[in-house]
């Protein structure tokens, strides 16, 4: 295959931004944490965008998958093995189980009935984890764990205590992650996803078994879903029922909406956004919120393709 | 037996029927177009044959394939493709991505999360000679969504021929177009038929097309069948005349 320079600028890009974001943050009055969190956060929408923007179907329950991610990466350090790399498989698994075993359920239903019944979903998975105190710390969330240092045979990684070398570790498995989704949705079976958001029905007057696909993309958003909970647990060695919350998949929604669903890169730009508005208006006003929804409202109406919605339409022109 | 092969369907909406006891028989190669007034119940019946409606009575088969029961998917793994009156495309992408998809499903490729190697070129290939095919070469490059009406119908036909169908099953194929655009999509359907000696069944009001076209012609009226016969018989036809022909001339 041909390398297209023209075609890769925006790869070319996001990945320079992301590789050297260490060595600017802090010039730009930020922290490496953000910058770790906006990677997470990222991710999380690009695996909800996957089932958002290439197939056409909205989910409102998406943090259950998130949540699943992250109290099962905690419960693993805390309880089973001090291993990050065994918190994040467990944590991904939990994930990956629970959305095979629901999507059979929902995946029959469009629209906003859709959205309504992921929400029910996701909401017993709230109930679970803010009633069962003894296992999950309740509403004071889980604690007492930290994420392990790295060992590769003789050789330790510190993300531990080293912010640097985590956002490095979240990077890595941010790549890989988006790398799997970006060549999913260049095969044809991607394309059959692509179909099913621009007409369903003409998909199912091709052969396609709509509901299969659709139960197949809800499973893989979900799973790379649940590995970005797993990394946000693991980033504030933390786990409270917030993240399973209605309301968290609503900010995973504003942010592919903020940033642009139909561009595969738009969630990370949204993710920057919201993570920064949040971190800057919090420490101004505990009425933040307020001032997110205000942004979010202007882009809907301004720009309802996203930022990257208007900028690619810029290069059109 | 014929490849097509509808036994006395009938469609019931409550109490209203709109399809009251409907046989056809269409014959491999054949072209055949189902007239009749609005309201006749052609798209009724229509949907009926591919199965976004289940007949009330009756049954339907193709090629010896009872098709009781089997949902519109399977139906075109048999070997069935359509097109609806209102043109059903994937607006948002290229004319040349919209043939592509169905040329990846005919190849067996739906579930593929990879291309396979060496499918790359024969896909390409496919792609280009469906495109070239339909007159759309030109327009390969632009959003399906932003083309003529003529031309989203032309793409239409030619996603269902990728999938390499038995059966082509037309909805008004020149429904709200003009003498152009009408004539261009009469000439592609002819060539279809003519070349690959596809199956065609098409409902159509343009009485030009109709008679350009079809081997034979069923003609319904108030969801009875009126009559069937060659173009030249339904000309001749009082019946024919008295409820149709007669209103349009």
């Amino acid at each position: 295959m041909t390398f297209d320079v023209k075609k890769q600028t925006p790869n070319i890009i996001v990945w320079v931004i992301l590789l050297t974001l260490p060595l600017w943050i802090e010039h730009a009055g930020s922290y490496i944490q953000l910058g770790t969190q906006v990677v997470v956060m990222a991710l999380g929408a690009m695996a909800l965008n996957f089932l958002l923007g290439y197939t056409g179907v909205l989910s409102f329950g998406h943090a259950a998958y998130f949540g699943l991610g992250a109290y099962g990466a905690g419960l693993t350090l805390r309880y089973l093995a001090p291993s990050t790399g065994s918190a994040v498989v467990v944590g991904v698994i939990a994930g990956m189980v629970a959305a095979a075993v629901i999507g059979p359920l929902i995946v029959r239903l469009r629209g906003v009935y859709f959205a309504m019944v992921t929400i029910a979903f996701g909401q017993v998975f709230y109930f679970v984890a803010f009633r069962w105190n003894a296992v999950t710390g309740g509403d004071d969330g889980l604690t007492n764990w930290k994420r392990q240092p790295l060992h590769f045979g003789p050789v330790t990684f510190d993300i531990q205590s080293n912010a640097t070398n985590f956002y490095f570790f979240v990077l890595a498995i941010f790549a890989l992650a988006v790398a799997v989704m970006a060549f999913l949705l260049r095969s044809p079976f991607g394309r059959t996803l692509i179909a099913i958001r621009e007409n369903e029905r003409r998909t199912r007057f091709m052969g396609i078994n709509v509901n299969l696909h659709i139960w197949l993309s809800w499973m893989i958003s979900c799973t790379f879903m649940a590995l970005a909970g797993t990394l946000y647990a693991l980033l504030n060695n933390f786990v409270d029922p917030r993240a399973l919350f209605w309301t968290q998949s609503g900010t995973f929604v504003i942010i592919c909406v903020m940033g642009g669903m139909r561009s595969f890169w738009g969630p990370l730009v949204g993710a920057a956004i919201f993570v920064w508005l949040q971190d800057y208006l919090s420490s101004l006003t505990p009425n933040w919120q307020s001032f997110v929804g205000l942004v979010f409202v202007a882009v809907v109406l301004f720009f309802p393709r996203g930022v990257l919605g208007i900028l690619r339409r810029r290069a059109l022109e | 037996m014929s490849f097509l092969n509808i036994d006395n369907v009938s469609k019931h909406f409550g109490s209203l029927v709109a399809v009251d006891g409907v046989s056809m028989k269409v014959e491999k190669g054949e072209c055949r177009a189902v007239i009749g007034p609005n309201g006749a119940g052609k798209t009724t019946f229509f949907n009926l044959i591919t199965g976004m409606l289940p007949p009330t009575k009756g049954s339907v088969s193709l090629d010896g394939h009872n098709l009781a029961g089997v949902d519109p998917s399977q139906r075109v793994k048999l070997g069935m493709a359509r097109t609806f009156q209102i043109t059903e495309i994937f607006p948002e992408l290229t004319v040349r991505e919209n043939i592509r998809i169905p040329v990846e499903i005919a190849a067996g490729l739906r579930l593929k999360p990879w291309m396979p190697a060496g499918m790359g070129a024969v896909i390409r290939d496919r792609v280009e000679e469906l495109l070239d095919e339909g007159g759309l070469t030109r327009i390969a490059d632009r959003f399906a969504g932003e083309l003529s009406h003529g031309d989203q119908r032309a793409c239409e036909i030619m996603m269902a021929l990728a999938l390499k169908p038995r059966l082509l099953l037309l909805d008004e194929p020149t429904a709200g177009m003009g003498d152009d655009e009408t004539h261009a999509i009469a000439r592609l359907i002819k060539r279809i038929h003519r070349e690959s000696h596809m199956t065609i069944v098409l409902i159509e009001h343009d009485m030009r097309v109709v008679f350009n076209l079809a081997d034979r012609i069923t003609v319904l009226a108030e969801g009875r069948p009126l009559a069937e016969g060659t173009p030249a018989e339904i000309t001749a036809n009082e019946k024919v005349q008295a409820a149709y022909l007669g209103d349009a001339a």
